[in-house]
């Protein structure tokens, strides 16, 4: 068995006396899609933020291809190859569609491959057409999509997805699911989302969050029949039960 | 030892003035988070207010404690209904905007008053501590200082516009939702640390008498008092006052005026290297 | 990728600029050229508030600080070696020198907005403070009187490398002062059109972004920073040839509230902008300060004021959309927003 790409252990995070991360270890392998999903509040994006060096850890430890990161630095943290899409959408606003990817193309390309590079972006995540728009004038989806081009556009080893489909309409998830499927493969992936529907699209494993802490972790359709889930969901206390 | 106790009478001077020049920016300011470039300004004009009734005729305590505060309170509603209320929110704005108010107002006093100096002595004789002798003054700006800022304290906590006040800080919508009409209370708020100023600009006018351009003494260590001070409007303020009067003070005995007025400076820049949001910490908190 | 129009527009710029490099002088008589002539210097300087506020985001109350350093870095020095020559790289090395002190010292606490403003307005105070208090005939350094509240008079001019004898006149000094506007504003619009400047500029619209793909803000806005700071310096050494002199009213606070002015009135987030504000500002004010119509304070600040509220994007973003078309492309901010 390889070693696995991510891996924390024990991670936690502290706000005054409040844990919003309370011990979680979790393990990605090379090239896996996981959803991560749970209640507001259960520690998510709060989990995202110390993998990508927003926030420092108060305990625990963060391995990445081997790599200790925990407590790096969040431009550190993207060079090693981790990327993410913000719960709210962060673009650049004041510049074109173009502009932004390009941007981050040249994390990875030379001034006369970016453009190939940003090109192919914009034909991927759809925007072609709005290349030359202030992405700040563009409808909330596709500033989304912005989004996931610049963080696609620096070819990361790993991809978080805070909420991908957050305001969207059926038909603008159904395309992301999509945008999403095409890119497997390609780096991994940990999706966090509350859009049941688009979870179902896109997943293998399901790892179940609460009160800052991994509740279950399994396929698709065990998590959904788990009667623990059911009660977090709905918002009973999650007690050990005989079935 | 009598040279011991006029050492800590000027220390505690020192504190005084930059607590009374600093409250009623941090009064708007904390509760506002309005930053009003013109306070040297309202300084300035708390000076005249006080010192032009006197040359009129008014007793000057009058002057000072009634008519100084009233002006510049009521000045400050209007500055606060045509330039404060339309930026509200929008904190560079605001502190350019404040900033043109205070070139207005050094103009227009410079064509108003003209540019020299107008004084009158401070009252009260002097007082015999050991072989050296203090005004009885200095004593009596420690004791206002110590007042407004206990009497602010009460008022917001234990009156009723304080309490509105507060709330409608913390949560406009939700104060007009109860029937708060916030427009009154920011105006009054603003008012009240316009009120301020002029008070602190009135009692040290007498020592430091008024030109026009007066309030740049004032604005650097009144904006650095506060911003160092923290969000909480009255324990900030206090706790810089102490530490950067403190510092002024002990440095100006080792060595120059001067040299202590920069030992203040440099203080500021360490603190908000060190604490970057103040001494009483982050950004917006809604206590006092 | 520029527009035809964009290209066009600057050739014309150019080509203006050099125009009145070479044209003025025998065009204008002696004392407007020299009126003039300090109108090109200040517009150097807010050039460099211009990048290092409108397009770096970087709220620096203080670039008064920079300009001052320079000036009495040049005057101290050329006092002190009889030559021009390193006199005048000193002005430009030494602002920068303290900028990058002062930039490490403030971008890697990660202090930014209101309260970056106050230290480096703060700075600005410091050595207003000291320098004023220098009147002494014992504060010198080697044969220069530092002069306190009087300044240092008499500062000799730039003279051609090498030749101290041959100093320049008063064509050459705004043939000079042109010289590096052009230079600095062409130097400018290349730098911002550089994948340094992007970067840069979008540090400004979302310093979290930029950070998550890679960049280290903290690097990109110290270099601005310093090279702010180095146009600032030049500008100094040209201010203190210009009237042979230099005074601490350069680190006062009414001073550097004007370079706020010039920017806030040309536009924010425009380097031609930046110049326009300049000279009308400083047309106004050297008018004011002739006819004594009304005290310069008041009308300067009722300028300031009614701009923030009416006309908060300034002068620039207006003309170019009554003339529309050229540096189209610009992104206009008002202010540079920190991380969100």
């Amino acid at each position: 068995m390889s070693a696995p790409l991510l891996a924390t252990s024990g991670l936690v995070k502290r706000f005054g006396g409040v844990a919003a991360v309370d011990g979680v270890d979790f393990v990605l392998a090379d090239g896996e899609l996981r959803c991560l999903i749970g209640p507001n509040g259960a520690g998510k994006s709060t989990f995202f933020k110390m993998l990508t060096g927003q926030l420092a850890p108060t305990a625990g430890r963060i391995t990445f291809r081997g790599d200790d990161i925990t407590g790096r630095a969040r431009h550190q943290v993207s060079r090693l190859g981790i990327g993410i899409k913000t719960q709210v959408p962060s673009v650049f606003d004041g510049l074109t569609v173009r502009e932004n990817i390009r941007l981050a193309a040249r994390r990875r390309h030379a001034a006369n491959e970016a453009a190939r590079a940003v090109d192919e972006t914009l034909e991927l995540v759809g925007l072609a057409a709005h290349a030359d728009r202030p992405v700040g004038h563009l409808a909330h989806g596709q500033r989304q999509w912005v989004e996931l081009g610049i963080v696609l556009a620096t070819a990361p080893k790993l991809l978080l997805l805070d909420e991908p489909t957050a305001g969207m309409t059926r038909d603008e998830v159904a395309r992301t699911a999509s945008l999403i499927q095409s890119i497997r493969g390609r780096c991994a992936m940990i999706v966090v989302e509350h859009d049941m529907q688009f979870v179902r699209m896109i997943a293998e494993t399901v790892t179940v969050f609460h009160q800052g802490r991994v509740l279950v972790e399994d396929s698709m359709a065990h998590v959904l029949r788990d009667q623990r889930v059911r009660d977090v969901y709905l918002g009973k206390q999650a007690t050990a039960r005989h079935a | 030892m009598d040279f011991a106790a006029i050492v800590l009478i000027q220390v505690l001077y020192a504190i005084a003035s930059l607590a009374l020049i600093s409250v009623g920016l941090a009064i708007i300011f904390g509760m506002m988070k309005v930053i009003n470039f013109a306070h040297g300004e309202f300084l300035m004009l708390g000076g005249y207010a006080v010192i032009l009734p006197v040359q009129a005729g008014v007793n000057l305590w009058i002057a000072m404690l009634i008519i100084a505060p009233l002006a510049v309170g009521l000045f400050g509603m209007i500055v606060e209904r045509v330039i404060i209320r339309p930026l509200y929110g929008r904190v560079i704005e605001t502190v350019l905007a404040t900033w043109g108010l205070s070139l207005f107002l050094i103009g227009a006093a410079s064509e108003i008053f003209g540019y020299f100096q107008e004084g009158t002595s401070p009252p009260l004789g002097s007082i015999a501590i050991g072989a050296y002798r203090e005004g009885v003054y200095t004593f009596f700006v420690i004791f206002i200082a110590a007042a407004v800022m206990a009497g602010v304290y009460l008022f917001l906590k234990r009156t009723r516009f304080g309490l509105v006040a507060l709330g409608t800080m913390q949560n406009p919508d939700m104060a007009a939702a109860l029937g708060v009409d916030t427009g009154k209370v920011y105006a009054l708020t603003f008012g009240l640390g316009a009120a301020l100023t002029g008070l602190a600009g009135a009692v040290l006018a007498p020592i430091s008498g008024v030109v026009p351009i007066i309030g740049i003494t004032y604005i650097a260590k009144a904006f650095i008092t506060v911003i160092c001070g923290g969000a909480m409007a009255l324990s900030g303020t206090a706790a810089a006052s102490v530490l950067f009067g403190t510092v002024n003070q002990v440095v100006t005995f080792l060595s120059t005026p001067i040299i202590g007025e920069v030992a203040l400076l440099v203080a500021a820049i360490i603190l908000l290297r060190l604490l970057p949001a103040g001494i009483t910490g982050r950004f917006f908190r809604s206590g006092l | 990728m520029r527009s035809r129009a964009e290209i066009l527009g600057l050739a014309a710029l150019g080509l203006g600029g050099l125009a009145l490099l070479f044209g003025l002088p025998h065009v204008v008589e002696i004392f407007a050229l020299v009126d003039i002539t300090v109108f090109v210097i200040l517009s150097t300087l807010a050039l460099s508030l211009a990048l290092v506020w409108g397009f770096g985001g970087i709220l620096c109350f203080g670039q008064s600080a920079f300009f001052g350093l320079g000036g009495y870095a040049y005057a101290i020095a050329v006092l002190n070696m009889g030559e021009s020559t390193v006199p005048v790289l000193l002005g430009i090395l030494l602002p920068m020198l303290f900028a990058a002190l002062l930039g490490y010292f403030m971008f890697w606490g990660r202090v930014s907005d209101v309260y970056l403003a106050v230290i480096t307005l703060t700075v600005s105070l410091i050595f207003f403070h000291l320098v004023n208090s220098t009147s002494g005939p014992e504060y010198r350094i080697g044969s220069a009187p530092l002069g306190g509240a009087n300044g240092i008079p008499g500062v000799p001019q730039i003279n051609v490398p090498g030749d101290p004898g041959r100093q320049l006149g008063f064509d050459e000094m705004f043939q000079l002062a042109m010289a590096v506007l052009l230079l600095t504003y062409f130097g400018l619009r290349w730098l911002l059109a550089s994948h340094f400047g992007r970067v840069v500029v979008s540090i400004r619209e979302n310093e979290l972004r930029a950070e998550l793909l890679g960049y280290d803000a903290r690097r990109y806005k110290l270099a601005v920073f310093v090279i702010g700071a180095g146009i600032a310096g030049v500008a100094g050494v040209l201010f203190a040839n210009w009237g042979s002199f230099i005074g601490p009213n350069v680190f006062s606070i009414f001073f550097t509230a004007q370079i706020i002015i010039w920017i806030m009135v040309g536009g924010l987030g425009t380097l031609g902008g930046a110049v326009i504000g300049t000279v009308i500002i400083q047309f106004l004010t050297t008018w004011l300060g002739e006819t004594k119509i009304a005290d310069t304070n008041l009308v300067l600040g009722v300028i300031f004021v009614l701009f923030v509220l009416l006309v908060p994007n300034g002068l620039q973003p207006m003309l170019r959309d009554l003339f529309g078309g050229w540096a189209a492309r610009r992104a206009v901010a008002r202010t540079g927003k920190g991380a969100p």
